[in-house]
Parts: C-alpha cells; structure tokens; sequence
C-alpha cells in the first residue's frame, strides 16, 4: 500500500519559490490500477517522483506498506526503491547495451549471478511479447517495442508496484492500447499495483481502478473511476472528463438538461426510447458518453420541446430512469 | 628550389637520416601514446568528479573543492603549453631525472594534456539522457553503479572520440616539445629546419608528423564509431564517422592554452 500524506513540494527558483505540490493526501491501494491525471503543468511527475524519492518532498510522509520512505538511509532507501519500478514517456534504456542486457540491469544491480539473470530476463521478454528481439539494440526497436523491453526491465527487479509516467504519452494510439493492455494484463496476473501519470482521460478509461485529479499542485477529488467519471465534483474534474461540455451556446433551447449516466447497461438505447414510450423528440445538444469495462459513464446535454407537458413528461421519464441521473442547467446560455 | 629536392632526397635515401627518421617517428610514438594514456587516464577520473560531483550530480561533492578543481583546470589549461612545460621541466626533474630527451618531456605532456581531456570527457559525460540516470535511481543503483555501469558505457563512443582528440593534440604538442629538448619528429624539424635551415629534412619531418596523424584518426574514428550501438545502420555509420571525424577535427585545432 502506498500511502502519501501532508505531501508538499517547493522548487526554489530565480523568481521566488514554486509550490509544485500542496497537501497532498493519497492512499493507493494493493492491487489497484491508480490514475493520475491534471494538465501539464499540474504537477503529476513531481508527484509520483515523490512516491520513490526521486524527488524529496518538502513537506510530508511517504509510507510504503507502513514505512516511512523519508526516515531511510540511503542504503535501505535503494533496498526498497528496487521494489518500486518505474517506466517513463523517453523509455530511459541504455542504448549501448542489448535488449536482453537492459533487462538484466536491474538484477546485476541487486546481485543475482549472471547466468540466473539471463535466464529470467529471457522470461520476461517472452511476457513482454519480443521473445526475439534479445540481442537487438534500442535504437534497432520502435517506440513501442522500447517501452516493452522497459516494462520487461521493470518488472526484472520483482517490484510490488509499477509507477508508470506517461509511459504511452510518446505511442501512437493502436501502440498505446496494447502497451495498457500489457500493463493491465501484468497488474492482474503478477497481482502488481500500478500507479499511471497521465494527462489523458482515454488512459485512465482504459485500465484504471481508481483515479485523482491533480490541478496546479492540489488534489481536486479522487476516487473510484466510476465514481469521478460519472459525477465529477470539481471545476477541474469536469474540464478533464467532458473537455467539450463547455460549447452549447450555440443551441438556442428552452430547457436544458445534463444526463449523467452512473453505470448502467451502455446498451439501453435512452433517447430513443423517450421518443417512442413518451413520444417525445428531444435535442441532443452534447454528449460524452464513455465506456469502461461495458457499462457507460458520460454526461449527455439534451434540449427539451418548448412544449412544457412534453418537457414534464420527459423529465419525468428520464427521472424514473435507473442509474440516470438529470438536473437542469441553468446556465448554458454563458 | 634544387637545394631543397636534395635535402628531401638525402633525408629519405642517406642511412644516417633514415635512421634518425625512423628513430624519430619511434619516439614520437612512443611518447605520445604514452602521454594520451596517463592524461586519459588522468583526465578521466577528473572529469567524472566534474560531472558527478556538481551539486545536482550523482555525488555531490562539498562545493569549495569543485571550484578548486575548476579553477585549476582552467589555470593549467589558459597557460600557453610551451610556457607551461619549460615551468614544468624542472619540477619534474627529480622524478625522471633528466629535463632532456624524450622520456622527460612525457610527465610535462602529460600535466599539460590532461586538464584538457578532462574537459572532453565532461562534455561527452554531460550528454548521457538525464532521464536514464534517473532511470537507473529509480532501480536503487548507488552512485558508483550509476558512474560505472551508466554514465561511462552510455558515453564510451563520445570518449574515444575525445581520446582520439587527446592523441592528436599530444602529438601536436609533443612536436613543440622538439624546442625545448624533447626527442622525435618534432626535434627533427626544429633542429634542421629551425637551427640549419634545413628545410628539405623539416619537410619530410613534418610529412610523417600530417601521416601519423592521419592513421590516427582514421582508425580512432573507426573504433568509436564501431562502439556506438545507437547507430545500426550502414548508412547511419558513414555519416556516423563523418560527424565523429568533424568533432575530433574542431576540438583539436584549438587547443586551449596552444595558441
């Protein structure tokens, strides 16, 4: 379990000191897929830094399975850091060495014998899918490819948990799903707990467990991705969920509506069955809706008639709806 | 114009000359392979204290004793050479003995070339990715780890290149050497074309001094081009070397404290 608590990070510079992070309070779970997500610029890679000391917090505690991280000595701080991999967005491989010489890196490091080194790192390319690639060199493998052969070499080291910082940020759309697939597919059969940076939703969607959203160096809400997802507290919260919630004043209606879907099936066809059961025809202004292991997540903006007993009565159907929630918005002509 | 054909036909045909040709090319060898190893090996423990002991280096080091290092490098390097080693010829006396010949002249090299290599090596330190430094933190490496097992394979192509550089200048600065009673070629063209206005032995001193240097380079550029694995393609190598080729070109003609 990882837990940070009071977390606040300082950076002196020429024009005064930069608060990088304030009172930061996290508990990670085992097991757990934890996302981290914010603007760039929000802080999330001096956070996750601060979760194996490469950056020393100001302020605050650390704690990994109940050890206070900042109270080690060096010595024992290695030791441990050895259980925490990390993968980065630059992959961060040793070019002059091979694949397979990268993977046993970590090993060396900790003194297992070479030929037992070798022999896992063979392993792991195989989990990694690049049984073959052993004796290239990094600058021989694509980029996807490289992050595989760093993921091979995090997991080298048997850590208990996997700090990824926008490790798919470099990829191309189709690379990054595999290597999430990889990684979700790591967190569930080696049973590693997985923190993810990332500035994209679409990241979290796909693997997460539980997400925090960072905004200039404060927490703004946290919890389970089904939780946030689906009702975002914060001003922060909602511009990273539903980045395009913020354009209908172009649809001049009388009565808006946002249709914030919980979780139920992301089969049930909503509007179009208001407009045979009720018969009703409504606008759909803006929608965002999300798929997360096939139940739906999103927010939808509808425009109701002018007609008011047909607006009561969608109102009332989309009301009696299960897992729906509506409420009216007001303020959409801003 | 016929005096000078004769001379150059005399200092490749006559035994003694070729004697002393052959001679002279041995002890320039010799000496500065000699030198570049010690100031290499001088030269790279400084500059990996340069780099790792900066204050946000692997290893800082109290910040006092940087600045001493820095400034006596920059001292030692701002010091015209032929100046630096007639300073240097009688300090190191004692030790060798003698403040003649070839074998004197290697320790003055040495002291005079090392600040110098210690500045490549810092440059071609300074270009390992940060974030594989970080990377191998992340693993729990300790310092030393991080300077043995990252930052000096990770720069071994930028090293060689800067030893080749470090070769080359020795051997440039070895020749000057030749004023001041150091053996070789460089004592050849300074003894006969300087002293007898011999410009025919000179010649033919300074045509095996641009030859060895040639061979020099070629076959350094070919080794550190052959140890760098971020290159793989054939392509990439040629143009690989040329740049290599390039660097060692410009860093060698100024050489601090040559001019």
């Amino acid at each position: 379990m990882i837990e940070l608590k009071h977390i606040s990070k300082v950076f002196p510079t020429a024009d005064g000191d930069f608060q990088a992070l304030s009172d930061i309070n996290l508990t990670i779970g085992d097991g757990d897929i934890f996302g981290i997500v914010g603007m760039s610029g929000a802080g999330k890679s001096t956070l996750v830094r601060c979760i194996n000391l490469l950056e020393r917090p100001t302020q605050g505690e650390v704690l990994i399975d109940g050890e206070n991280l900042m109270a080690l000595s060096p010595a024992r701080l290695r030791q441990t850091r050895r259980s925490i991999s990390m993968i980065f967005q630059q992959f961060n491989l040793l070019m002059q060495r091979t694949c397979l010489k990268n993977i046993c890196f970590p090993m060396e490091i900790a003194g297992v014998p070479a030929a037992e080194a070798k022999k896992r790192a063979l392993e792991y390319l195989d989990i990694v899918g690049l049984p073959d690639k052993a004796n290239a060199y990094p600058a021989q493998l694509s980029g996807g490819q490289k992050q595989r052969i760093a993921i091979a070499r995090a997991l080298a080291s048997n850590p208990k948990m996997l700090l990824c910082d926008e490790a798919t940020s470099a990829l191309d759309p189709t690379t990054t799903r595999s290597i999430l697939r990889l990684i979700k597919d790591i967190n569930q059969r080696l049973g590693i707990t997985v923190v993810v940076i990332t500035h994209e939703m679409a990241v979290v969607e796909e693997i997460c467990t539980h997400v925090a959203i960072l905004d200039h160096g404060h927490m703004m809400e946290t919890g389970t991705v089904e939780e946030v997802f689906s009702n975002p507290k914060t001003e922060a919260g909602r511009k990273l969920v539903f980045p395009e919630g913020a354009c209908i004043d172009q649809f001049p209606v009388a009565n808006v509506v946002r249709v914030v879907f919980n979780g139920g099936s992301s089969y049930e066809p909503l509007i179009a069955s208001l407009a045979i059961d009720c018969g009703v025809k409504v606008n759909i202004l803006g929608a965002d809706t999300r798929n997360v292991n096939g139940k739906a997540f999103g927010s939808m903006l509808l425009g109701l008639p002018e007609d008011k007993n047909d607006a009561a009565k969608a109102m009332n159907y989309l009301k009696a709806q299960p897992n729906v929630t509506v409420e009216e918005v007001p303020d959409y002509h801003e | 114009m016929n005096k000078f054909l004769e001379q150059m036909i005399a200092a490749l045909t006559e035994p003694a000359m070729q004697q002393e040709m052959l001679t002279g090319i041995w002890e320039t060898i010799y000496s500065t392979v000699a030198a570049t190893v010690l100031a290499c090996a001088l030269g790279l423990i400084l500059g990996v204290i340069l780099v790792a002991g900066e204050k946000d280096g692997v290893r800082p080091l109290p910040g006092p004793l940087m600045k001493f290092i820095n400034i006596v490098i920059n001292i030692l390097r701002s010091v015209p050479f032929l100046i630096l080693m007639m300073m240097l010829l009688p300090v190191f006396k004692p030790i060798i003995g003698t403040s003649i010949g070839t074998p004197a002249a290697i320790l003055p090299l040495v002291a005079a070339a090392a600040p110098f290599v210690a500045r490549l090596v810092e440059t071609s330190l300074r270009e390992v990715d940060k974030g594989v430094i970080e990377a191998a933190q992340s693993m729990g490496c300790t310092p030393f780890q991080i300077i043995w097992k990252v930052i000096l394979p990770e720069s071994k192509p930028g090293l060689v290149a800067g030893f080749v550089t470090a070769l080359i200048t020795i051997l440039g600065y070895g020749s000057m050497a030749g004023f001041i009673g150091g053996g070789g070629l460089g004592k050849i063209a300074v003894n006969y074309g300087y002293n007898k206005y011999n410009y025919g032995v000179m010649f033919v001193a300074v045509v095996l001094i641009v030859i060895l240097v040639q061979v020099f380079q070629t076959i350094g550029t070919k080794i550190a081009v052959s140890l760098d694995h971020r290159i793989t393609d054939k392509g990439g190598k040629k143009r690989r070397g040329k740049a290599v080729a390039q660097k060692i070109e410009t860093e060698k003609r100024v050489p601090p404290g040559f001019l």
